[in-house]
């Protein structure tokens, strides 16, 4: 999916995922890695105001993975 | 001859211990055959017991590849074994990558045959078909009953140290090996046969085929987040709740579109996971936690990003086959370009 948004789209696209190998192996150009399987962008351990903060965090790091140029994969 | 000390290493699911709940558990090992071991057993013949079963999580494996792959190598080593099977795993991602990292961890730390199956898809077979012998299975489970049989038939062969055939005759993914063989037939005539049939149209087998380089070049950063349209996509199954277009928890057979204008957050009264692949319990409570709508509303309205696309995107990324993948990306990619996006953060559970 992610190669074929970047290709149709011709946007950059980032991949946020736990299981960074297999994004690799896809062949997601930007990758952004995520906290565990069930819950990519959380973790159900840490309070409200925690977890907030570790969910920004990671999209904060999509973001920037967005506005950087990569010329080959890119794991952020 | 002395009979064959086989392990056999499992999943949670196949190694009778639960689904997705348990996919956390921590390497462990069984003595003897569990689940479909009795099966492969009966298959590998009296002088190829399985001396025991090594089972571990799916999501525990992936989480921590690197520990969890050591675990099972201490586990698998205690039985003194002389073969390793793994799975098979089917279409199932994770357990695929598990399988196939296991493989390659023993086979170089034991120095043991190894021999694991899926199909040929599986994230896992792109990653490890060049190191260890997979054996092609078909997609699901139901397959069980002729994925065995040919597991059992490969390992015989491989412990034996049997020549081993072509990938074609033997039945395993291709590992990119040449081998020199002499032909009856000199490479000149088979290359004028091969261009008659092609230009009659008729099926013809290359001897040489050329590797597929499936890469998209990387799309130029954006310059001004501020005043970017970002838009969502998930393969992680998040959906309104009641799940409206009944997106399936497996092989699902569409996509969905839904207006998130004016939410700024998922609630567990709102939003739920369609997705049947991993412990639902963690999304349905907060589907933030795959779909970070909550985050991005915050960065909208502190300027960080121009604007939230209205519209996100879903699927369930279960069990789905690349086709379908690609064919849902490019429509949902046709209406993103027509929406002028210019960014996509794409979640995978």
């Amino acid at each position: 999916m992610v190669k074929e948004l970047e290709e149709v789209v011709d946007v950059p696209v980032v991949h946020v995922c736990t299981v960074v190998p297999i994004s690799l192996t896809v062949g997601a150009n930007r990758i952004d890695p995520a906290v565990a399987i069930p819950h990519p962008l959380g973790n159900p351990q840490l309070n409200r105001d925690e977890e907030f903060a570790l969910r920004t965090s990671i999209v904060e790091k999509a973001l920037k993975a967005l506005s950087t140029d990569v010329n080959e994969q890119t794991v952020f | 001859m002395a009979s064959i000390r086989v392990v056999h290493y499992l999943n949670q699911f196949f190694g009778q211990i639960g689904g997705e709940d348990k996919a956390d558990i921590t390497p462990f090992s069984k003595d003897g055959p569990v689940g479909p071991g009795t099966v492969l057993e009966k298959a590998l013949g009296d002088d190829m017991p399985i001396v025991g079963t090594v089972i571990c999580g799916d999501t525990y494996f992936n989480e921590n590849l690197e520990n969890a792959t050591e675990e099972v190598i201490t586990l698998v080593a205690s039985f003194k074994p002389d073969l390793l099977i793994a799975g098979p795993a089917f279409n199932a991602g994770r357990y695929g990558m598990a399988c196939g990292a296991v493989c390659a961890a023993i086979q170089e730390k034991l120095k043991i045959p190894v021999v694991t199956g899926m199909y040929e898809e599986n994230p896992g077979a792109d990653m490890y078909k060049k190191e260890v012998y997979i054996v092609k299975t078909g997609n699901s489970a139901a397959q069980m009953r002729t994925a065995v049989p040919a597991l059992a038939r490969l390992a015989t062969r491989l412990v034996k140290g049997e020549v081993m055939g072509s990938p074609a005759e033997e039945g395993y993914l291709a590992r990119g090996i040449r081998k020199n063989i002499f032909h009856e037939q000199r490479g000149s005539a088979r290359a004028v046969e091969m261009l008659l049939k092609k230009l009659k149209g008729e099926p013809f087998t290359t001897e040489y085929p050329m590797p597929v380089f499936d890469r998209v070049s990387p799309r130029p950063a954006i310059k001004d987040l501020s005043k970017a349209k970002i838009a969502l996509v998930t393969s992680g199954g998040i959906v309104p709740k009641g799940n409206p277009d009944r997106i399936e928890s497996s092989s699902a057979s569409k996509f969905g579109r839904y207006d998130i204008s004016g939410i700024n957050d998922l609630t567990e009264e709102t939003f739920e996971t369609a997705h049947g692949g991993y412990d639902p319990v963690y999304a349905n409570k907060d589907a933030d936690r795959v779909l970070p709508v909550d985050v991005m509303r915050k960065l909208e309205r502190e300027g960080k990003i121009g604007k939230l696309h209205d519209v996100y995107y879903v699927t369930v990324g279960n069990g789905t086959s690349v086709a379908n993948a690609k064919k849902y990306a490019n429509a949902i990619g046709q209406e993103l370009k027509q929406e002028k996006v210019d960014g996509i953060i794409l979640t995978s559970t």
